[in-house]
């Protein structure tokens, strides 16, 4: 095939990929967009298989029949709360090939046509090189970090340790010098340092940010894994790989965006980390004495069914407890009972973007029946009763009120103005970003006590 | 203009993409932020492309050996995106027929 029908066969493939990107702004338009990207990929593999140096066919569809295999498997396996896990793992995939491809061009550069006359590789192919790689090897330990962190394998407080904002700078400074060093001297040891030193990078990176950030990291780290693709394009010189990589660099770095606004913080403060481990405690002392309404699932059940209105405001803990199979059925049969249910989920509710939307669609909630922060906050004041099943801070009101709060300025669900606000929380232990809640004190609030799922089934139990 | 260095040329590809990826990423849905991560993340891995020129070569060395473990790891994300993406947007329904009984 030649080189002007492969750049156009790229050219196609590329307009596919917009096309599944572009689907995705409806969900009845979004699984075509899905058919869509396949389509590109096929289209980008089979013209690449044409290559005039591709000749060891085998090799290659061995190779994509064990990663498909592989790939096929698990996320046919997957559960839909264990997604952020596997996304994370998927982005830690992306970087670990961008540095294995970047390896095999400094290794073999002819394949790629990137050398001159003499057998030297282009001064800007290894400058391209090394950014590609650096980027790469952060998103390969970074996504690791994050995902043991999501997966509970290690702690997901913030590791902050004296000096470490310094160290990553020293760390980012030596990366640079040995760039600069390896575009000189073309050493494969030189490459090696360079990758392992941004190896331990990604880690440096990552041990600071703490679990309520994580929706920030995972798709800081969806960003990465589209700019180590584009890095990788430029070294060789592919505009298919570039314009893709530059297409998941702007999603990752807007859906990054997105979450840090839904939290009222900077991409900077996510970034240097440590949230919800120092202030905290004084605010806790203030309230500890005070008593709270508490009731059982009776109660909870005679509130909703004698309620024109409900909203239900799910997070993380509903996705912990597994509850949202219950907590559909709830609404069922409050329905059935004619009132009127609706959900309102806060941008950053769950551990990924979109998460708390994918749990709700996996229990067959229909999606016009979910709403987005600002789509409902203002019909909190005309609904009687709302269920807050395994969230916090996204309801808290010290974040309009209490300068002093970390967790002032983030826009917030305003459940305070109902009729009566339901809490379905196991203990009366504070969010992730360690602040008391004033909400539970107020007299139309009643707490329900108990482990998300089992209080949904026991409030059925006293709905029937 | 046909001096212009080739490196320029894939610059503005680049930046081009970019504006691109800006616009039509803002029109995505939130409710579909997360099979947009498992989309973004399977084209990510177009990265295939650049793995399958390095394990083209006949005789096995380095290079096509790195090429063929990014190969296999390119691949995991490719399907494993896409699959995971069309099982989530399977789930998204409007409301059903239970509504209207």
């Amino acid at each position: 095939m030649s080189e002007n029908l492969t750049a156009i066969s790229y050219l196609v493939a590329a307009i596919f990929f917009i096309l599944a990107l572009k689907g995705l702004s409806h969900p009845e338009s979004a699984r075509r967009g899905n058919f869509f990207g396949i389509t590109g990929m096929i289209i980008a593999i089979v013209t690449t298989l044409y290559n005039p140096n591709v000749l060891s066919y085998e090799i290659i569809i061995l190779g994509i029949l064990i990663g498909g295999g592989i790939g096929t498997f698990i996320a046919l396996k997957i559960q839909m709360t264990a997604l952020p896990q596997l996304v994370a793992a998927f982005h830690s995939l992306v970087g670990l090939a961008a540095v294995f491809v970047a390896a095999s061009a400094l290794y073999s550069p002819e394949s790629y046509s990137i050398v001159d006359l003499d057998g030297r590789i282009y001064l800007s192919s290894l400058i391209e090189m090394s950014i590609g790689v650096v980027i790469g090897a952060i998103t390969f330990t970074g996504s690791i970090v994050a995902f043991l962190k999501l997966q509970g394998l290690v702690s997901g407080a913030p590791t902050i340790f004296f000096g470490q904002h310094f160290l990553n700078l020293l760390v980012v400074l030596f990366i640079i010098s040995l760039v600069v060093f390896f575009a000189v001297d073309v050493s494969k040891e030189t490459f090696w340092i360079i990758v392992l030193t941004s190896l331990i990078l990604g880690i440096l990176i990552i041990i600071p940010i703490g679990g309520a950030d994580m929706p920030v990291v995972v798709s800081m780290l969806n960003s990465y894994s589209g700019w180590a693709a584009a890095g990788i394009g430029f070294t060789l010189s592919n505009q298919l790989l570039i314009i893709v990589g530059s297409l998941v660099g702007a999603s990752g770095a807007i859906l990054s965006y997105i979450m840090c606004k839904g939290m009222n913080r900077s991409f900077i403060s996510v970034i240097l980390g440590g949230f919800g481990v120092d202030e905290g405690s004084n605010v806790v002392d203030k309230i500890e004495n005070r008593s709270v309404k508490t009731g059982s699932p009776e109660d909870a059940a005679f509130i909703m069914s004698n309620a024109s209105n409900v909203i239900i405001v799910p997070g993380y803990g509903m996705a912990v407890a597994q509850a949202q199979h219950a907590l559909r059925e709830m609404c069922d049969i409050l329905k059935k009972n004619g009132v009127g249910v609706k959900y309102a989920i806060h941008p950053v509710a769950g551990r990924m973007p979109g998460h708390m939307n994918v749990l709700l669609a996996e229990a067959t909630v229909p999606y016009d029946e979910v709403f987005e922060l600002e789509e409902i906050n203002s019909e909190f004041s005309n609904t009687d009763a709302v269920f807050v099943i395994g969230a916090n801070d996204i309801t808290n009101p010290a974040a309009k009120t209490d300068k002093s709060s970390p967790i002032y300025g983030m826009p917030i669900l305003d459940v305070e103005n109902a009729g009566t606000v339901l809490f379905v929380k196991r203990s009366m232990a504070s969010g992730y970003a360690g602040v008391d809640n004033e909400l539970f004190f107020r007299d139309n609030t009643m707490m329900l006590f108990s482990d998300a799922k089992k209080m949904v089934e026991n409030i059925i139990k006293s709905l029937d | 203009m046909e001096n212009i260095d080739p490196v320029i040329n894939l610059l503005m590809i680049f930046v081009l993409s970019c504006i691109i990826g800006y616009y039509v990423i803002w029109g995505v849905t939130s409710a579909l932020h997360s099979p947009l991560m498992a989309v973004t993340n399977a084209i990510s891995s177009v990265i295939i492309v650049g793995a399958i020129i390095a394990a083209g070569p006949e005789k096995i060395n380095f290079s096509s050996l790195m090429g063929f473990f990014s190969i296999i790891l390119a691949s995991i994300n490719i399907f494993g995106g896409f699959v995971v993406s069309h099982r989530m947007l399977s789930m998204f329904k409007k409301k059903t027929k239970k509504d209207s009984k």
